[in-house]
């Protein structure tokens, strides 16, 4: 039953991420264009608002409801990996303007045809799976 | 009654930059306090599992049922989006700049005025079912996303808020990333893609 908190905590993600306009992808293309403010500042604030809240939150060694303490497990970093999967990942982006989390959400306020972009991402997802072994890592 | 009326109407304006931040900070916060680690692109690899990729693919050989949460956010997600539309509706389409608006004018792209009112998120001139190339576009682009999100082990919300919140090198280099394929995108592949 636990899930049912995640799935409130979603409506609410929902809400926020439509209210704001980030699920927009008139507000992608401008923000790839430099063109406005308001996605740099939505990604800012919510950037150094969760720095200071996950700081405070290690520093004070509160412990989560799942009884452990607020951690990161760190990736390795590889320089080649990230730069190389971020592009890939950029370009779709501002084709279709939607991340993930935004795909999602879109269906919800009615734009089946990004059911279509969903089912792409599993597709693409699927894809690495099989060639990962002849990718740099 | 009129209180709630009234206060409807005002959180179904667009919302500031900053509260839109600060309400994202606060959904990163409430996953982390419940014990899970922010990230959507995840769910694309459950829905592989969940199809029966494990089967001939190790990759995708994983407990569905630590996963489960992540799939109750993004359906909540998809109930937040439906829930918008029928009780916080904005009376205006999406507010995006002057200078853009004539751009996509000038690549054939319409402003969300002429969408439904309050809507406009999506250029439903390009992306729609009756288009092939449309159809195309929305494939491969998610294609890309979804290659891409497992590839650098995380999507907008797992590096760009959860990573860079946890000050993460990797996480600002694929960000980094992020601009470079969004900016290649905007400024030089898309004009050619919807001419």
């Amino acid at each position: 039953m636990k899930n049912i908190s995640f799935f409130i905590v979603g409506i609410f993600f929902g809400i926020v991420m439509t209210k704001s306009e980030a699920i927009s992808w008139f507000r992608i293309h401008e923000m790839f264009r430099f063109e406005s403010f308001h996605m740099y500042g939505i990604i800012g604030s919510a950037v150094v608002i969760g720095a200071i809240a996950m700081w405070i939150m290690k520093k004070s060694g509160m412990k989560t409801m799942a009884g452990s303490t607020v951690g990161y497990t760190p990736m390795k970093l590889n320089i080649k990996r990230h730069l190389l999967a971020g592009t890939i990942f950029g370009l779709g982006w501002a084709i279709t303007g939607c991340c993930p989390g935004p795909m999602y959400i879109l269906i919800g306020n009615g734009y089946f045809i990004i059911a279509v972009v969903l089912f792409g991402a599993i597709l693409g997802t699927y894809a690495y799976g099989r060639v990962m072994d002849k990718l740099p890592h | 009654m009129e209180f709630f009326g009234s206060l409807q109407d005002f959180v179904s304006q667009p919302w500031h930059w900053a509260v839109s931040g600060a309400a994202i900070a606060l959904t990163l916060i409430i996953l982390t306090w419940m014990g899970r680690s922010f990230g959507v692109s995840m769910t694309f690899k459950d829905a592989c599992a969940i199809a029966g990729a494990g089967k001939k693919t190790p990759f995708f050989r994983m407990d569905i049922k630590d996963e489960y949460w992540r799939i109750a956010f993004v359906l909540g997600g998809l109930v937040g989006g439906i829930a918008t539309v029928l009780f916080l509706k904005s009376p205006e389409p999406v507010a995006i700049s002057e200078s853009t608006i004539s751009y996509l004018g000038s690549i054939g792209i319409s402003y969300p005025e002429a969408d439904a009112k309050g809507m406009g998120f999506v250029p439903t001139s390009v992306f729609n079912f009756g288009s092939i190339k449309g159809i195309l576009l929305a494939l491969g682009g998610g294609f890309l996303i979804g290659f891409g999100a497992r590839y650098g082990d995380g999507c907008t919300s797992g590096h760009a808020i959860t990573g860079l919140a946890h000050l993460q090198l990797p996480s600002l280099i694929t960000v980094i990333g992020f601009f470079i394929g969004g900016l290649l995108m905007t400024h030089l592949l898309f004009p050619l893609l919807v001419s």
